[in-house]
């Protein structure tokens, strides 16, 4: 009976790893001028746009890809990756009934219902699959609040005016090797936008799926809320399983102006390849926020407990007077999992202020650290920062790394960190099991335990799935 | 209610500890069982709670409840312990970020729903632990902190008495339940034993020393030496070994 358990256990370890088979709409592999300018055209995209990507993909070719990371992985073959790859059934926008019904069923088996009567409540779904956004729901809610929340291809040809003034305003074109890949062969991705004063009535959600072969998927979300309005966004991810790497190098910018709130919360699921890790997804994402206004707030919740490589450091550019820039996460990895994650917190106003708290766990071979720069400008005055960064080691193969770099350019600013490391061990499973309480419930206890500080900043019903996905990976890693 | 019958037991892979241990414990009766180090005392308890560490070579070990006869061998560890079973550690351990009042509503739950009792939510079960640790006298502001995290020695014991307490098993293994102890630590845990001692169920001390037996007197006291019992008797065979050791015991026997 317990085998039998555990047999299930390990084949529900990656449940989101089947394939879809459908006709797709693709570009040839590799990447010159001649993609993107195919990459744009597909999306129908206005003028300035491609100027945009051309002179990214410009400055990327002369660019090398950074090593500093503590990460082990060969070189990317950039020429050998599809940059495009979308369902040939394309939708119209708005028109349920032309999205590939295939793609609407993969959806469903991932939990998310597109359909008009199955759709989550309180949550308002983009479904992104492989290069596109086949379905965003609640639009007729979200319009009476004059919330735009649609596919970035579609902002761009709708709302040019606001996506030329804040695309690549918080990460420009030149940031980083894959800020300047991003930048040239995007696709798709959320475009938010929440009126002076809103306060959106439902929570925001994309949900990324990559599907198609040996293509990588480049997507672009843009959050702008603007004076006094406020607004809870959650991400989603999962790949099928496959023995090759496939790489997700995306682009997230926030723009908070006066008093406006952004919450942003992550479960990141990628495939993560098997145990002698083969296959997986590469994670190499570029997150930051800017909180522009004064009061504003920028608040970023992760759970990372996929993909082969993770290469991501959500930020926040405190530059409004009194804005409040938090970092809540928890990073898990197994098998051979390597993760390299953080953040930064840039003070540049005034009683500025920031929270980082951080929790890597790390199973079997795999290796998590910890990667955060907190830096206080001179003008940044009585600006604060706490950070925490715990680690937990799960049995004694498995590494845990923490690279704290604190710059403080004023007097009147005040640091803290504080860093522990732990480990989860068979005596206290035993422990707990021998009060009553079955591997499962043991496990459970102890990872909330350990994580309790974040997952309370996660949206309730993301929090449940959150610490369902850790269990599982957590089970199959000490059972 | 415990039988324990020619246990054999070894370290997965490694050699046999225990060598054939008879034993059995009726409801009511406070047992000691004492020995040198190494003789394999520690080993008993942990093999009877199920640590996964071990594997038993052979024999049996018997818990008759209320609902009769069952085969400890054949249960995991949390299944011991919903039929009644509870071990006292001698090394409590540290479970961070975790609060002792969460853990002990967790446990307490479990062991609840396992038998087919109504669980108590959050509200009663405080209600409950207050009267527990009126009862033992203890501190209750220690049910706050992270389970065992920066706790004295005495306060780890005291927590384990305290499980007891809150879980009633019919018998406790309770190993080692005086070591590393101050005699005020000692008296403190030694009277929590005695409050929790009722007519339906049974302890079992593991120790080294018999000052432990100062303060609560044993029915039964088994000497244990190489994996083996190599006497029993009354608690004036403690009063011995505390006045000539060990080692005529071991010289005297086989």
């Amino acid at each position: 009976m317990k085998k039998q358990d555990a047999a299930e256990q390990l084949k529900q370890e990656y449940r989101y790893g089947f394939e879809t088979d459908i006709e797709i709409d693709t570009v040839p592999k590799g990447l010159n001028e001649e993609t993107i300018r195919m990459i744009s055209a597909k999306k129908d995209e206005p003028e300035w746009l491609l100027e945009f990507r051309l002179n990214a993909y410009q400055w990327w070719k002369e660019q090398r890809e950074p090593t500093w990371a503590h990460l082990d992985y060969p070189p990317v073959d950039f020429q050998n990756i599809r940059y495009y790859a979308a369902p040939k059934n394309q939708p119209k926008l708005d028109s349920l009934d032309e999205v590939d019904p295939e793609v609407l069923k993969t959806f469903d088996r991932l939990g998310i219902p597109l359909g008009e009567q199955k759709q989550l409540a309180g949550v308002a779904v983009d479904a992104v699959f492989d290069s596109v956004s086949v379905r965003t729901t609640h639009q007729g809610l979200l319009a009476q609040y004059g919330v735009i929340f649609c596919s970035f291809s579609e902002a761009a040809k709708k709302y040019p005016a606001l996506v030329k003034k804040y695309l690549g305003s918080v990460v420009p074109v030149k940031d980083n090797f894959y800020a300047g890949l991003n930048s040239a062969v995007f696709t798709d991705g959320s475009f938010v936008y929440i009126p002076p004063g809103v306060h959106c009535p439902v929570d925001l959600s994309t949900y990324f799926r990559i599907n198609a072969k040996e293509t990588g998927q480049f997507e672009r979300t843009l959050i702008i809320a603007d004076k006094g309005s406020r607004v809870s966004y959650i991400e989603g991810c999962t790949a099928p399983m496959r023995d090759e790497n496939q790489l997700h190098a995306a682009i997230v910018e926030l723009i908070a102006l006066d008093d406006a709130e952004i919450k942003y919360s992550t479960v990141q699921n990628w495939y993560p390849g098997d145990k002698d890790g083969k296959g997986g997804i590469y994670n190499f994402v570029v997150k930051r926020g800017l909180c522009k206004g004064v009061n504003s707030k920028i608040s970023w919740t992760q759970v990372e407990a996929g993909a082969a490589i993770t290469w991501k450091y959500p930020s926040v550019l405190l530059k409004g007077d009194n804005s409040v820039g938090e970092f809540y996460s928890v990073a898990l990895t197994n098998h051979k999992m390597q993760a390299d994650t953080g953040t930064k917190m840039i003070h540049m106003g005034k009683n500025t202020r920031s929270t980082i708290i951080s929790k890597g766990i790390s199973c079997e071979q795999s290796c998590n650290s910890y990667r955060g720069l907190v830096r206080i400008s001179p003008g940044a005055e009585n600006a604060r920062n706490y950070s925490q960064c715990d680690s937990m080691l799960v049995g004694d193969e498995s590494f845990a790394n923490t690279f704290p770099y604190i710059e403080v350019n004023n007097d009147s600013s005040v640091v803290e960190h504080e860093a522990t490391t732990s480990r989860l061990s068979a005596d206290q499973l035993f422990y707990l099991q021998s009060r009553g309480l079955d591997m499962e419930a043991s496990i459970s206890l102890l990872v909330n335990g350990f994580c309790e500080d974040v997952f309370r900043t996660l949206p309730l019903e993301f929090a449940v799935e959150a610490v369902r996905l850790l269990e599982m990976k957590l089970e199959d890693s000490v059972g | 209610m415990l039988k324990i019958e020619q246990l054999h037991a070894r370290v997965k892979d490694g050699p046999e500890i225990l060598k054939g241990i008879d034993l059995e414990i009726h409801p009511g009766e406070m047992h000691a069982v004492m020995g040198p180090n190494g003789s394999g005392k520690s080993t008993l308890s942990r093999v009877i709670a199920g640590h996964p560490d071990y594997e038993v070579t052979g024999g049996t070990v018997t818990l008759t409840g209320p609902d009769g006869p069952v085969d400890l061998l054949e249960l995991e560890a949390h299944e011991r312990a919903c039929a009644g079973l509870f071990l006292g550690f001698q090394y409590p351990v540290e479970v961070p970020g975790v609060s002792n009042r969460t853990f002990l509503r967790a446990t307490f739950n479990a062991v609840r729903r396992a038998n087919g009792k109504p669980t108590l939510d959050p509200l009663d079960f405080d209600m409950l632990l207050n009267k527990k640790i009126e009862q033992l006298g203890m501190d209750e502001r220690f049910i706050e902190r992270a389970v065992n995290v920066d706790f004295s020695g005495g306060e780890k014991k005291r927590n384990e008495i305290l499980q007891m307490a809150l879980l009633e098993p019919q018998l406790a293994l309770l190993d080692e339940i005086d070591s590393g102890l101050d005699v005020d630590a000692l008296k403190a845990v030694a009277d929590g034993v005695n409050k929790l001692r009722s007519p339906d169920n049974a302890v079992v001390l593991i120790t080294h020393y018999q000052r432990l037996l100062d303060y609560i007197t044993p029915d039964h006291v088994h000497i244990m030496a190489a994996g083996r019992f190599v006497r029993s008797g009354g608690s004036d065979l403690a009063l011995e070994i505390e006045k000539r050791g060990y080692d005529w015991i071991l010289n005297t026997a086989d």
